[in-house]
């Protein structure tokens, strides 16, 4: 067993962990944040994508002592300081862009990585940056939208074709 | 105009908050104080003999609490079908049993065969490893031509592959023989409509909590329909009595059918909870739900479509062989028939149809009902042959399909293939369809895909459904051992609120938001004054969940009966306190009025008066105020639609790419028109993913090939363009107080042979004699058929 010592969502964690304790499963079964969700087992599905050092990491691919010393954010992390939902979340809901919600906490925080590197982005753009997360309930179309109009760009005409 | 929030406002969905912000309580996120894990040790073999298992070093590593094998569950029953389908010559359809884990023999790959029950998962995980299993491997069978050909049976008691040789309808046999015979035109398409895997984002997970002290059962568990898993553990498989037994479903992360099912692992968790005197876990990793999950589709189909010369159809005859796995899961049996073979008229006026249809076992997953279930089988295999008949014919493919559509003035129409449709306008969405893609302009986009040396297709279809599942006298004929109504109280609280209590299970599908639109908009209160209470056999009368398009159409109209039996009750109420005869007091806007004066009262003192029934005609009125409705509905419902889709087929390499998809659909009245857009973009997106990305394989000796994410393609945001829907202005159902038809798989029913038609669309104008490629149309297909033709 390994100590370890981290910030998430801004407070200060520490655990006693195995060597073989994924990230994911650190946040899940220590600190009971059960957000990050686990929807895969070869880091393809992008549920548990969390931010490490403001990097958006799939959180099933590293190890729990791998994030020693880190400043990690999580779904539970983005609200605004007064509960409200952070300007992401709210297109989402805004925008129909979850179903079953499985997938969004992963999509939510993809999304925040994203519009932080490219703060308007294409549909393209957003398309190709959501390839490591899937949904299975959207079809997508609703969450690149909510992604677009979450980045200030107007949706209002798309798909009415 | 929607009332503010009420029936037919795109109200946003309050369920949003708890999932955007991670506080969603999915199966797997809940702990329960003393918890043990579960593991399945699962067979590596697709089919083998099971000589012996020695479970001794498991048990003996630490933390271990109990291991189980097939041995320990030999006197419970099995885990049944929910449909009797008879056989052409009447006899019954095999039945072999499916225990909770397997017993002398495993019969596909991920098999389970044994349980491990530990304190943490990794101990239960380490000692899996230390059980020795001697199987002895045999031949499998994968193919469905094989098995019938074969003596190597899945079940060697039954001495067949067979489950059941099905006719529909056998009377109509002989006429569509002879129809056929005597056509001027038969098109003939084999075709296979691939094996899917559902996938919902969310694998399986299931807790079982046993109470000493009450001798009762809790089941948490990832289910569409926990009164359903309740019953069939209660009278099947374990035989817990109901009252004895809970079933809770929490949030579920998705279904689209998968997880209707009762599944041996929530068998195991409640059996093994009562031995080891804790609760237990067992959460599945994607893996395992690839190998054991129920999966859909995989037919193998003949069709022919017999017409005159000017395109009017006179027969549709199939043959399909549907394949089952290796065990009969609870829908296994309906889905390839009464969900598909009721639906092989389509659209069309035509006069004959036959179906045959072979259900086959091989030592493959059980394949069941996904997302559709049997009916985008039924409407791919028409929308294909009829597509290629048009080519034949030289016919135009939208006005080949208007010539035969059943015209609205037709309905209630009584179609070739047994079912009576109510209500439909097949040729208004066809108008809408056209004006929608902006067909006119077609040639043109062509032109301009040629120019960058891309071929460009367009592919139309149109589809119609039964769902609204189902009259219960109707599949009672049909062979359901379960009746299909649904139920819901509605509870009125002293103080004017709402909880109201369905059968229906949220799973996406936004109940939670959309119910509460309709209980308010009848009794004109705030929406947000009125909750659902679902997923609880404890808190709910019944109900047979969510499936099958069914929520709204049937839940939602018990929640609507329930609700008039509360208005009606209040009535009595408001009467009383208005010193009225409750004949003469009109309610409207929640406010309750006698009729010619001024005297009222508001909904939410009535709601009061119940509870404190001071100067109240006890006599007469029971205090409180909550009623209950079982609906069980007159006939199926019958979503119908026109799609279009335009593909890019790159002649280099094969590549398809989606540019353009435009769905119009009738769902009767909507509710919720942005709810119902969501449901259609994610229909149309696990259509198009099974058209160009989703294939399940087998290898010759059933190893699953494809399971892993890495290897099963499912749709990602990048294959994909926006989804134009349509699904104003529907033609409401006759039959339900709501008019609603439900919107659930209309989108995974229309879209692939939509796609499909696209693509033979666009070879064929690059002078590729190319007639049709079975599903998934990968790159390496498509262009191996652009290259022999």
């Amino acid at each position: 067993m390994a100590s370890v010592t981290m910030t998430v969502n801004g407070k200060s964690v520490s655990g006693e962990v195995e060597g073989r304790t994924l990230m994911s499963d650190f946040l899940r079964n220590d600190l009971r944040l059960t957000g990050t969700h686990i929807g895969c087992d070869t880091s393809q599905c992008g549920a548990c994508v969390i931010h490490v050092n403001g990097e958006a990491v799939k959180s099933c691919t590293m190890f729990a002592v791998e994030a020693d010393g880190a400043d990690v954010s999580t779904i539970e992390g983005q609200a605004n300081a007064d509960g409200s939902l952070n300007v992401i979340q709210q297109a989402f809901q805004d925008h129909h862009g979850l179903q079953c919600g499985f997938c969004t906490p992963g999509m939510v925080m993809s999304a925040a990585a994203l519009l932080k590197e490219n703060p308007r982005p294409t549909e393209r753009e957003v398309r190709e940056y959501l390839e490591g997360n899937i949904c299975r309930c959207t079809g997508y179309h609703n969450i690149v939208k909510a992604i677009m109009a979450a980045s200030g760009q107007d949706v209002s005409a798309i798909a009415a074709e | 105009m929607p009332k503010d929030g009420g029936i037919g406002a795109s109200t946003t969905r309050r369920e949003d908050v708890r999932f955007l912000t991670g506080k969603g309580k999915y199966t797997a996120d809940i702990n329960v104080f003393g918890q043990a894990a579960a593991i399945f040790v699962r067979s590596t073999v697709a089919n083998g003999v099971i000589k012996s298992i020695d479970t001794s070093a498991a048990e003996a590593m630490p933390g271990v609490l109990a291991v189980f094998t097939g041995e320990d569950f030999v006197d419970v029953g099995g885990n049944p079908a929910g449909w009797l389908i008879n056989s052409r010559d009447g006899e019954p359809m095999k039945e072999p049993k499916r225990p909770v884990l397997a017993h002398g023999k495993v019969r596909h790959v991920g098999d389970a065969y044994a349980a491990v029950i530990a304190e943490t998962e990794q101990q239960a995980r380490d000692a899996a490893e230390e059980i020795i299993a001697d199987i002895e491997e045999l031949p499998a069978v994968i193919n469905m031509a094989d098995a019938l050909a074969g003596d190597n049976y899945v079940h060697d008691e039954i001495g067949t592959n067979q489950c059941f040789d099905w006719g529909w309808i056998e009377d109509n046999r002989a006429a569509t023989d002879e129809a056929i015979k005597n056509a001027p035109h038969v098109t003939t398409l084999e075709l296979v409509n691939n094996r899917l895997v559902p996938n919902a984002m969310e694998p399986r997970a299931s807790i079982g909590t046993y109470e000493a002290a009450g001798d009762s059962y809790l089941l948490q568990t990832t289910s569409q329909n926990p009164h359903l898993t309740r019953l069939l553990i209660s009278a099947f498989v374990l035989g817990i009595p109901e009252n004895k037994l809970t079933v809770i479903a929490p949030d579920v992360g998705g279904g689209f059918g998968s997880k209707i099912y009762h599944y041996g692992e929530e068998a195991l968790v409640l059996a093994a909870s009562k031995k080891v005197g804790r609760p237990v876990k067992w959460v599945a990793d994607r893996t395992e739900s690839f190998l054991s999950d129920a999966h859909g589709r995989d037919h193998v189909t003949k069709i022919e479509l017999a017409c005159e010369k000017d395109g009017t159809f006179i027969a549709f005859r199939s043959e399909t062989l549907a394949n089952v796995g290796a065990y009969l899961s609870n829908f296994s049996t309906a889905t390839p028939t009464f969900l598909h073979g009721t639906l092989m008229a389509g659209n069309y006026t035509v006069p004959n149809v036959y179906v045959n249809v072979k259900t086959v076992f091989t030592n493959t997953a059980p394949v069941d009902a996904y997302r559709g279930a049997g009916r985008p089988e039924a409407t791919y295999s028409l929308e294909r042959v009829i597509d290629m008949a048009a080519r034949e014919l030289g016919m135009d493919p939208v006005e080949l399909r208007r010539k035969n559509f059943i015209k609205p003035d037709q309905f209630p129409f009584a179609s070739a293939a047994g079912l009576e449709y109510d209500s439909g306008d097949y040729d208004t969405l066809m108008d809408k369809m056209e004006a929608m893609i902006d067909r006119k302009a077609f040639a043109e986009r062509r032109k301009a895909s040629e120019a960058k040396g891309m071929l460009r297709g367009l592919g139309i279809n149109a589809y119609v459904e039964a769902c609204g599942i189902a009259p219960s006298n109707l599949v009672g004929v049909l062979g359901s051992r379960v009746g299909l109504y649904d139920a819901a109280t509605v509870r009125v609280n002293a103080t004017g609120n709402l909880s109201v209590m369905v059968g229906a299970h949220s799973h996406g599908q936004g109940h939670e938001t959309v119910f509460p639109q309709i209980v308010a908009d009848m009794l004109g209160i705030d929406p947000a004054s009125v909750d659902i209470v679902h997923g609880d056999t404890s808190k709910i009368p019944f109900g047979m969940g969510t499936y099958g398009s069914r929520s709204l159409a049937v839940c939602g109209s018990a929640m609507v009966r329930a609700t008039e039996k509360i208005i009606a009750k209040a009535k009595k109420i408001a009467a009383h306190m208005l010193e009225a005869s409750a004949d003469d007091v009109d309610f409207t806007d929640g406010q309750f009025t006698v009729k010619g004066t001024d005297k009222s009262v508001s909904f939410g003192e009535v709601a009061l008066k119940a509870y404190i029934p001071h100067n109240y005609p006890l006599d007469e009125i029971e205090p409180g105020l909550e009623e209950t409705a079982f609906y069980d509905p007159a006939n199926f419902t019958y979503p119908s639609g026109a799609y279009a889709c335009e593909v890019e087929v790159d002649p280099e390499t094969g590549k398809v790419t989606v540019e353009r998809f435009m769905a119009c659909d009738d769902f009767g009245n909507v509710m919720n028109p942005m709810i119902v857009s969501g449901q259609v973009h994610g229909g149309v997106v696990q259509g198009i993913g099974q058209a160009l990305l989703e294939n399940t394989t087998y290898d010759e000796n059933g190893q699953l090939l494809s399971a892993s994410y890495m290897d099963y393609v499912m749709p990602r945001a990048d294959d994909l363009p926006f989804i134009a829907v349509d699904h104003e202005g529907g033609t409401p159902c006759t039959h339900n107080p709501l008019g609603a038809k439900g919107c659930g798989e209309g989108g995974a029913i229309g879209s692939p042979p939509t796609v499909v038609n696209a693509v033979i669309d666009a070879l064929q104008s690059g002078g590729k004699n190319v007639t049709h490629i079975d599903m998934p149309l990968t790159p390496a297909r498509v262009w191996a058929a652009m290259n022999n033709a």
